[in-house]
């Protein structure tokens, strides 16, 4: 659907939109796959600190990141529940955990605006703008850069 | 068939109905160039094998053809008749295939008509008519196709009207776009090789193995919920089920794998046309070609072999004149070698060439921004080798500047990093280079054992493990520590220990207690132990490739959904064993390790195991154990008199006892110890009164003696002891021992010459060679025996010690090589130890046959063969 309307008026995407810490995300819609609460997540050794384990997903093998380490954004309180949102990326599977999945925003790409020169570096690189909405800003994320974690991760 | 022809005669019965298909399409859109481009192409490679596997007719055939066609390429317009000769010149070369399957050489025949024809046509330049029309075969088709639209059925009916020679079959062709779907053979007239296999499109068998991939872990799960419920109707057919499961899995594992040969086999040729492009000798050695292993995985090697292989001829090897200026022999040798190695397959290229030049990837590194200058001090040679692999590395200017090497092996990475695999590269400048290249089996179903560490479970390949040892404070294997290092003594080997947690960094892994579970494993040739909390069972599991965000982590080699749904990570032994290789405190036990080994190595030279035993008086007295075939407890009460002499019933047999001397007294109540001597089918046991212990002593009889039966005395454990003749006390138990005729003493015996510099052994031994009918002559050293031998006394066989003082074995063997009139006499090597390079050291100087000391079997066995070659030969 998403796609046909992205061809259709190319001015509008649609955005899950998702908190982590305080701030709030937007992911295009077009590459969210499902949205799932992770359950029996088996932790990796030796694993880049972004990666939370591993987990399966109807008997895919589901790369957990979590989102708050990848972003910088501090250690997730003991107890909060968490979400995921199920993301594909040549052929393997990926989910994002986040503090919250909320509502689904359709808005036209003259409303995202580029990304603040003083954004904080490790956000920098996987934004890809920032949309002002009431009261708040939300910024949208660029999925493949997120998932190219080369940066963080030492190359072997 | 010889595989090259088969592929040919698949690919190209392939490629025929492609150009079957191309030339109807062609017809109705003659100014489509891309379809006569394809056609073109096709019937270009067709040519071009024929011509390569040397078949001249269909290489004129389809040369004529492609001239045709060239000039519709020229621009010569396209004419129904013109396509219904070249459809004619398909189908005979069609024909001419089926007797190639059959018979496996060109059929006799002359194809000059349709080449004539065919050149006519070209020649005549294809006078323009109008199209269809003109065709003088108006049915060729019944109506004209939608432009990339060809059914069967109408390509059927078309060809079936189309009049010619043997042009009444139907072709099973289909639209050319999907090329490799699955096909049939199209030849059902007989069902020969052709027939024996069909062809499968990868994606079905692909398809088919996650089916069953699926399948396997339902079964896992019913399993484990069948483990809770313990009165279960559903256990039988679950059984059941299980069975057939495995066995699907099998069957499905079977399809898709092939030997590695089929990924080598075009690199003879590539090999042959460099080295003749090069101007290098060059010899590809190939070894393990028969190593199986999963299609997909093999098509994703093959370019990176091939690349490899090119590499190395190109780059590695030096010229004739370099490599004989550098002492190597003039020809360069590649050598292929594939093998299993826990879970993995292992798929070494290696080259005797110049090896990587360190200080040019250097250069080239800091000049490509790769490393600073300070970190570039840090690294190791190995580190730095590792460059190569970089993109960036694979430039023009590396051509010259890294000697070529490394050009592309960017590529050949990521075509493994793809399939989960890891290429490795070791080098020494001047000598030489290897690059490794490790393929885990994605894609495959292993057995693993499950274990648990630091709370979580991991699974191990159960190729990898050797055997599963449970320690704690009473049991019989102990852990032991060198310095901080754990080590398990494991009967006589020390092994290495590291645990599992340790080595994953997880929480609380913090050295090896005192209890736990090893599981001992074996890679290459690195044995060593993993200690792990829990062992649960073993379970057939999936192998998920890791995803690629965790491919970097060596300790895991992928991961799986077990029965309960939950994932976990299977251990790759291969990066365990890099890892205790590379710690400092394991190099410590390897160390010691090798010392011991050598330690042991080093006393088995001399040392003589020897069972100390109390008979007749209290000083102690020795037998080399080698020597004794049993130790037997008998009941006194078994012990009978018979003929005036003991004699106890011993395995269906009578065995006379024999006593060390007449103040050894027969026991009367409770067991009597014995020593059992036997020889073919003889036994006699000596009767001792105790029986001590067994030592290892380096043997060195200080004082001889005159009394029967006693060698001599020597220290044992710092007390004297006598070491005992076995010879003396065998013709006691049968007078005739030496002298039996089953001994096959020959009217001439055979002579033998017998060398040690030891009395002890020349005593020990000659008996033992008298006893298998030699004409024993002992002498005490290599001068000796080479002045008897000078003088003119004929042997027929010489045993000689290796280790002898001033002349030894070896100089020995080669002294009486030299001698034109010794040259045929075989001579066998004793010795204490055995090393390949002794071994070989042995035969260099014309040794027949080599023979532990100690092993008199062997001995006598190797003289047997020996002599009866001389027998032959006389």
């Amino acid at each position: 659907m998403s796609r046909m309307n992205e061809t259709a008026e190319m001015s509008v995407t649609e955005y899950v939109t998702v908190t982590i810490g305080e701030q709030l995300f937007g992911l295009p819609i077009s590459r969210v796959q499902d949205v799932f609460v992770p359950a029996r997540l088996t932790r990796v050794p030796l694993a880049p600190p972004e990666v939370a384990g591993v987990l399966n997903l109807r008997g895919r093998i589901v790369t957990a990141i979590d989102m708050r380490s990848r972003l910088d954004l501090g250690k997730r309180p003991d107890g909060q529940p968490v979400m995921a949102i199920g993301i594909e990326m040549k052929g393997e599977s990926y989910g994002l955990l986040v503090d919250g999945v909320g509502e689904v925003l359709k808005l036209a790409n003259s409303q995202c605006e580029a990304k603040p020169a003083n954004l904080d570096g490790r956000l920098a690189r996987v934004a890809a703008g920032v949309v002002r909405l009431e009261g708040q800003l939300m910024v949208v994320l660029d999925v493949d850069r997120l998932l190219d974690m080369k940066n963080s991760a030492l190359a072997a | 068939m010889d595989d090259l022809l088969r592929e040919f005669l698949t690919e190209t019965n392939e490629s025929l109905d492609v150009v079957d298909v191309e030339l109807v399409r062609f017809e109705q859109e003659p100014n489509n160039a891309k379809i006569l481009d394809k056609i073109f192409r096709l019937v270009h490679t067709i040519k071009g094998t024929c011509g390569f596997l040397g078949l001249p007719r269909l290489e004129a055939l389809a040369h004529a053809a492609e001239t045709l066609m060239g000039k519709f390429r020229d621009g010569a317009s396209v004419t129904g008749e013109a396509v219904t000769l070249v459809l004619f010149t398909i189908d005979r070369i069609k024909d001419i295939l089926k007797e190639l399957e059959k018979h496996q050489r060109e059929p006799e025949g002359a194809d000059g008509d349709l080449i004539h024809q065919l050149e006519q046509m070209a020649l005549r330049g294809v006078p323009a008519k109008p199209q269809v029309a003109g065709s003088p075969v108006p049915h060729t088709l019944g109506r004209p196709l939608r432009p990339g639209e060809v059914s069967l059925e109408e390509l059927e009916r078309a060809f079936r009207e189309t009049p010619g020679p043997a042009l009444a079959k139907p072709i099973a062709a289909k639209p050319a776009r999907e090329k490799v779907a699955d096909k049939d053979e199209d030849d059902k007239t007989d069902g020969k090789a052709g027939n024996q296999s069909i062809r499968v499109n990868v994606d079905t068998l692909e398809h088919l193995m996650t089916m069953v991939s699926e399948l396997v872990l339902t079964r896992n799960q019913l399993l484990d919920i069948s483990r809770h419920n313990e009165e279960s109707e559903f256990k039988v057919p679950l059984q059941r089920l299980s069975n057939v499961t495995a066995e699907l899995q099998d069957g499905v594992m079977q399809t898709r794998m092939q030997p590695i040969g089929n990924a080598w086999q075009k690199l003879p040729r590539i090999v042959r046309d460099l080295s003749a492009e090069l101007g290098k000798d060059i010899e590809l050695e190939m070894h393990g070609a028969d190593t199986e292993l999963d299609r997909q995985v093999l098509e994703q090697i093959k370019d990176p072999l091939t690349h490899m292989v090119r590499n190395s001829a190109d780059h590695g090897l030096e010229r004739p004149a370099d490599r004989i200026a550098a002492g190597k022999p003039q020809k360069g040798t590649i050598r292929l070698s594939a093998y299993h190695e826990g879970g993995h397959i292992i798929v070494v290229v290696s080259d005797d060439g110049r090896g990587l030049d360190t200080a040019r990837i250097k250069e080239k590194a800091l000049a490509n921004g790769l490393v600073t200058e300070v970190e570039l001090d840090k690294l190791s040679e190995a580190q730095i080798h590792k460059f190569i692999f970089t993109p960036g590395f694979s430039t023009a200017a590396a051509i010259t500047s890294v000697s070529g090497r490394g050009v592309g092996m960017d590529v050949v990475r990521n075509n493994l990093d793809q399939i989960g695999g890891h290429v490795d590269v070791a080098s020494v400048q001047g000598e030489g280079l290897s690059f490794t290249i490790k393929i885990p089996l994605t894609l495959a179903i292993i057995s693993a054992l499950i274990v648990e560490a630091g709370g979580d479970r991991f699974a191990i390949p159960q190729l990898a493990v050797v055997e599963l040892v449970r320690v704690h404070g009473k049991s019989e294997h102990r852990i032991e520590r060198i310095k901080d290092a754990a080590v398990l003594r494991l009967r006589d080997k020390l092994l290495p220990l590291v645990h599992l947690k340790t080595l994953l960094k997880m929480d609380g892994g913090d050295g090896i207690g005192e209890r736990g579970f090893i599981v001992v494993t074996q890679v290459g040739a690195q044995t060593f132990g993993i200690v792990v909390d829990g062992v649960f069972h073993t379970e057939e599991i999936v192998v998920k490739p890791m995803s690629t965000k965790l491919r970097h982590i060596a300790m895991f080699s992928g991961n799986t959904i077990l029965g309960d749904g939950s994932v976990i990570m299977i251990v790759d032994p291969n990066g365990v064993s890099q890892e205790i290789g590379s710690t400092a405190s394991s190099a410590a036990v390897m160390r010691a390790q090798s010392q011991a080994e050598a330690a042991r190595h080093a006393a088995a030279v001399d040392m003589v195991s020897l069972l100390v035993f109390r008979a007749g008086s209290p000083e102690p007295k020795a037998v080399p154990l080698s020597l004794i075939t049993r130790l037997e407890e008998v009941d006194c009460r078994k012990i009978e008199l018979s003929n005036g002499r003991h004699m106890v019933q011993y395995r269906g047999h009578l065995m006379p006892l024999v006593r060390v001397s007449d103040d050894v007294r027969i026991k009367t109540e409770g067991v009597q110890p014995l020593l059992v001597f036997s020889d073919t089918g003889r036994s006699m046991g000596l009767v001792v009164d105790e029986i001590i212990d067994i030592v290892e002593e380096k043997l060195d009889i200080q004082v001889s003696s005159d009394c029967p039966g006693v060698l001599g005395s020597a220290v044992v454990k710092g007390r004297a002891t006598e070491i005992l003749d076995v010879g003396h006390f065998l013709p006691l138990a049968y007078e005739d021992w030496f002298r039996r005729k089953d001994m096959q003493v020959d009217a001439a015996a055979r002579t033998l010459l017998f060398v040690d510099d030891s009395p002890f052994f020349r005593n020990m031994l000659t008996p033992v060679l008298k006893a298998a009918g030699y004409e024993v002559t002992a002498v005490g050293g290599g001068r000796e025996a080479l002045s008897l031998l000078k003088n003119g006394r004929r042997f027929d066989v010489l045993v000689t010690d290796l280790d002898m003082p001033e002349m030894d074995g070896f100089s020995l063997a080669a002294a009486v090589r030299e001698e034109p009139r010794l040259a045929e006499m075989p001579m066998i090597a004793l010795s204490s130890y055995s090393s390949p390079e002794a071994l070989e050291r042995g035969r260099k100087v014309g040794f027949h046959d080599y023979v532990a000391k100690f092993d008199r079997q062997s001995l006598v066995a190797a003289l047997k063969e020996q002599t009866a070659d001389v027998d032959r030969a006389a």
